[in-house]
Order: C-alpha cells, then structure tokens, then sequence
C-alpha cells in the first residue's frame, strides 16, 4: 500500500540523519584528509557497543554517549598510529583497525549481539517514538556542524585542511602533519561512534555486524549529497556538512522506496557499491577523455625525478 | 646565517640505482647574501635545497641556521627558518583553500596552531596591503581559491606566503622554471623585490645562466654533487654565460651536457 510507503518515510529521514552523522565522519577523512579511512566499519559498531553496555549497565544517557564518542576517538587514534608511525597505507591500516575492533567489539559487547529495548530503557532515540527521535536527531546534527564549523574555521582546524589540501605547502609551513591526520582520523571516527550510538539506540539493539559496508554507505552520501545538493553550498562549509546529512537522508529513502518496490533487501549492498564505484569513476573519465582531446596540448613533463 | 659542513646523502645506497647526489656540499651564506645556483641535470642544486629544508635527513654533515645545527630537526620544525618557492606553481599553496587562508597558515609558520579562529580582520587589512604590492589585483579577490589562480598568481602569492614572516634563509627552487618567459620575468623582479627590501638571505636555483649572473651577489655551480664554483661581487657582475660555460668545461672536464641552462 502507497500509504506504508509515506508511512515509513520518516523512518527513513531518521535512520538519514543518524547514518549522516557518520558520513561526516567519513567527509572529514575523505574529502578534508584526502585520506579513505576503514576504520569506520568497526568504529560504529564499537561506538554502538560501548553505548548499549553502559545503558544496560545503569549509566547516565550522556555519559554513555561521550564514552561512545571517545571510544570511537580512540579507534581513530590507533590507525592513525598504524598509518603515520608506522608507515602502513591508510587503507590498510584502517583495515586492521577494523580486524582489532572485531574483536574488541565483541568483548566490550560480552556477546554479538546487545539488546537495548526502549520499553526498558529511557532512550534518547527509538524506532517507535519517530517524531521526538527526528526532532533529537535534528538537534544533533545541528550541534555537530556547528562545533565542526568553529573547529575548521579555527588555526588548528585550517592546518588539518591544509593537510589534505596540499601535504607538501603544509611542511613547508611548518605545520606537523603527522599530528593533523591522526587528529583528523581521530575526530572523524568520534563522530562515527556517536552515529553508532544513536544508531544502537534507534535500532535497539547493538550488533557486531551493524558496521557492515558502513564506509561504502558513507561515501555514498558525501557523494549524492554533493551531487544534488552541491549548488547550495558554494564555498560555505557548514551547508557542504548539511549536504552530507541530506545525501544520506536520500540515500535512506531510496533504500525504502527500493524495498517498498519488493526489491530483495539483500541486493542493497552490491547496489550501493556499484553506485559508488560509478559516481567515483565519473571525475576520472573526466579527467582521461580532457587529457585526450586534441584540444589540449601535454602538460609540461615534470621534472621530479631528477631533482631526487 | 647558512653553514652546511661537508654534507653527504645518497640515494638507494647500495643498490643498482644507487646514487651520489651530495658528495661533501660545504656553503656558508652571510646575512643578505642572495646566491644564484646552477648546475647541470643532477648536480644537486635542488638536493641542497631538499636538504636544508629537511624533506629527507641527510647522511652526515651539518646543516647550521643562526649557529643552529637543524640537521636532527624535522621538515615541518625547520620550517621556522625557512622561506620556500618551489618549482611546481602547484606545490606552494593549497588550491582549495583562500587566497587569506594560505596567507594566514603561512603567518604561523613556526608558531603554534591553536583554537583561536585563523585569520583576524587585522591580518585581512594586512594582507590586503601585502597582496596589493604583487600588483596582480589579487587584493580583491582575497577569498578566491587559489586553484582559480595562473601558475604565476600562484608562484607570486607562494612568493609572498614564504615572506610574510621574515624567514632566516629563503629557498627558491627554480620557481619560475614552470612559467611562460613574461611571467617568470616578472615573478623574478618580484623575487628580487622582495628580497632586497626585507634585506632577506636567499638561495635561487636556476637553469637560467643569464638570470644566475643578473641576479644576487653570488653566484655558485654545482656539478656532481659538490660546488664547483663560488663567484661574487665584482668577480661576479663580470660574468658572461660564455665565462661560465667554459669554466665549467675546465673545472668539470667535460661539456655544459644540458640544453636547458643555455635557454635564456
């Protein structure tokens, strides 16, 4: 029935605007970093797991989040220690951090799997109470772009944009861009715990295959909300943080309308991968039919080599 | 104000691509000396310049800045000291970023990064100012995107991004070597500028022997990883491109094997 459909609709915004809290955990490492960090499909579910355990365990609501969030600031550190002390590419080093947080996971859960059921539990966000749960959800995201707009703005902030930017003019600088990507990394996976909080809460439970593809869905918003909503944005950092909430909330509901339409659920995934990999394609055939148009002549060899 | 002392580095030490790139560099500069630097494909003026500025940490030798040794010390720690315009108009600045932002990032350059917001309207008034004196109209477009800029709007805010703070040693390595003749003219007279106004310490690379002879008050050749030749002052003016081509061939024993330096 059409009526189910629009039904779930705000279902849908919701679970959007939880899993785009995550993607500007991913925007912050992929677009700001210049760097595709993995860690995110095990630092939701560790940011989910450390949140359902503490409710479960009698903690205060805020005190679950904030040792959700810095959890999840620590799974951030330990790849960017991999990745910057010890010299492992990022993707690889995220990678294992996921392989340690498998495990940690499932320790820090006691099980694979957490019920955290809102009838028992006073939760800030559950499936049943939609419209209080959007209305927290708003305020949320409203809360982290704005402390992601003051930080970026600030010294400190810029050097970690200038990293990404341009690593060379960054040393040149004399900013320490070990130390900026780790804080990057850091931040980034702070905010994809908190994600896995609201989601554990949201969902009601915290389960250790809930980060699943995480990364793939991330980028999947960046990118959708940089392809429709891209032209609000212009140079204003805080609406481009806004436009990753919004490609997620599309991406949401898609995802229903999908599944309203009888499409086998398990589908969604290899869809989303393939979505993806298309729209990161894109810019690269871009690129190679410019290089090949006659129009433009060769661009000037460097002259790198030699100067080493 | 600079003191390398016999510096060393090979790359891919031991292997079938092994290769000798200092061979014992030894260079004092004075305060205000602004020295030219030519050389071959492969002499090793860009390494001298890598190595001071620390891209990769030299096999022995010191590398003293005011008294200093830097040679233990980091890239990004060295940065302090140091002023640098490199070849690559691309690799100065950061595209997606301001044209102030870069500017403010470039004014803390040694100092410390903290929460405080990155530029002030007083810095703005500042760099407006700074910028207006490149005479490119860049002051009205302080919150353009560098990545919208020409290669040599670039080189020239790189330029003034590696001045604003007064460095103790300038590093140009052959910063207009990527631009079209008019432009890298005007982005050397801008060099030259700078430099002599802020009675600035500088080291240019260049390819260009008519520019090493017409600019600073010295003049050093590389070859082989060492310097072979250090003219200045008078010795210097009197140069000709012909003087240097043949004095190459008698310290070196071999042809100037490089088109490009005879490019003017």
């Amino acid at each position: 029935m059409f009526i189910n459909y629009l039904q779930s609709l705000p279902a849908a915004i919701a679970q959007g605007m939880i899993w785009g809290i995550m993607a500007i955990g991913v925007y912050i490492t992929y677009r700001i970093l210049d760097v595709a960090d993995l860690t995110v499909d095990g630092s939701i579910c560790t940011g989910a797991a450390v949140c359902a355990v503490m409710i479960i365990g009698g903690q205060p609501m805020w005190l679950a989040i904030l040792a959700a969030i810095l959890v999840g600031m620590l799974t951030g550190l330990v790849t960017g220690i991999f990745h910057v002390f010890m010299g492992i590419p990022a993707i690889l080093a995220g990678i294992l951090t996921q392989l340690v947080l498998w495990t940690a996971n499932l320790k820090i859960m006691g099980a694979a799997n957490r019920a955290l059921p809102a009838m028992k539990f006073n939760l800030l966000v559950a499936r049943l109470d939609l419209y209080k749960s959007i209305f927290i959800l708003i305020l949320f995201v409203f809360a982290v772009v704005a402390l992601l707009y003051l930080f970026f703005g600030t010294e400190f902030g810029a050097s970690i944009r200038a990293t990404g930017a341009n690593l060379n003019m960054s040393r040149a600088q004399g900013i320490n861009t070990n130390l900026t990507k780790i804080f990057g990394l850091v931040l980034s996976n702070g905010l994809v715990a908190l994600s896995g909080a609201l989601l554990a809460q949201y969902q009601g439970n915290s389960d250790i295959n809930m980060g699943k593809g995480a990364i793939v869905i991330g980028l999947a918003a960046v990118i959708i909300g940089e392809a429709l909503f891209g032209w609000m944005a212009r140079n204003n950092f805080a609406i481009k943080l806004f436009t990753v909430v919004l490609g997620s909330i599309v991406y949401y509901i898609v995802y229903t309308t999908v599944i309203y339409l009888g499409l086998d659920a398990d589908y969604l995934k290899m869809l989303s991968a393939i979505l993806v990999a298309i729209f990161l394609a894109v810019p690269y055939w871009k690129k190679n039919l410019k290089k090949s148009s006659p129009k433009n002549k060769p661009i000037k060899e460097k002259k790198a080599k030699e100067v080493a | 104000m600079l003191e390398l002392i016999d510096v060393r580095k090979t790359f891919n030490a031991g292997t079938i691509n092994e290769k000798k790139a200092l061979q014992g560099v030894n260079l004092h500069l004075k305060e205000g000396d602004f020295v030219t630097v030519i050389g071959g494909n492969g002499a090793g003026k860009s390494t001298v310049l890598n190595a001071i500025a620390g891209v990769w940490p030299i096999d022995s030798g010191m590398i003293k800045i005011d008294g200093v040794d830097v040679a233990h010390l980091s890239e990004h720690q060295r940065a302090k000291f140091l002023g640098r315009v490199f070849q690559d108009p691309m690799m100065g600045t950061a595209a997606t970023m301001e044209i102030e932002e870069n500017l403010a990032i470039a004014a803390r350059r040694g100092k410390r990064r903290t929460l405080r917001w990155r530029i002030s309207a007083k810095e703005r008034a500042e760099y407006r100012q700074a910028l207006a004196t490149l005479e490119l109209g860049l002051e009205d477009r302080m919150t353009a995107k560098v990545g919208l800029l020409s290669g040599g709007q670039r080189q020239a805010v790189t330029l003034l991004m590696a001045t604003i703070q007064k460095p103790k040693v300038l590093l140009l390595d052959e910063h207009t070597a990527a631009l079209d003749p008019k432009t890298a003219d005007k982005v050397l007279k801008l060099s030259e500028k700078i430099i002599s106004e802020n009675n600035l310490t500088a080291l240019m690379v260049t390819h260009n022997m008519q520019n090493a002879i017409d600019y600073g008050n010295r003049l050093i050749m590389m070859n082989n990883g060492q310097i072979i030749l250090d003219v200045s002052g008078e010795e210097k003016k009197a140069l000709t491109v012909d003087m240097l081509l043949k004095k190459f061939s008698e310290i070196s024993g071999t042809g100037f094997a490089n088109d490009r330096a005879l490019l003017s």
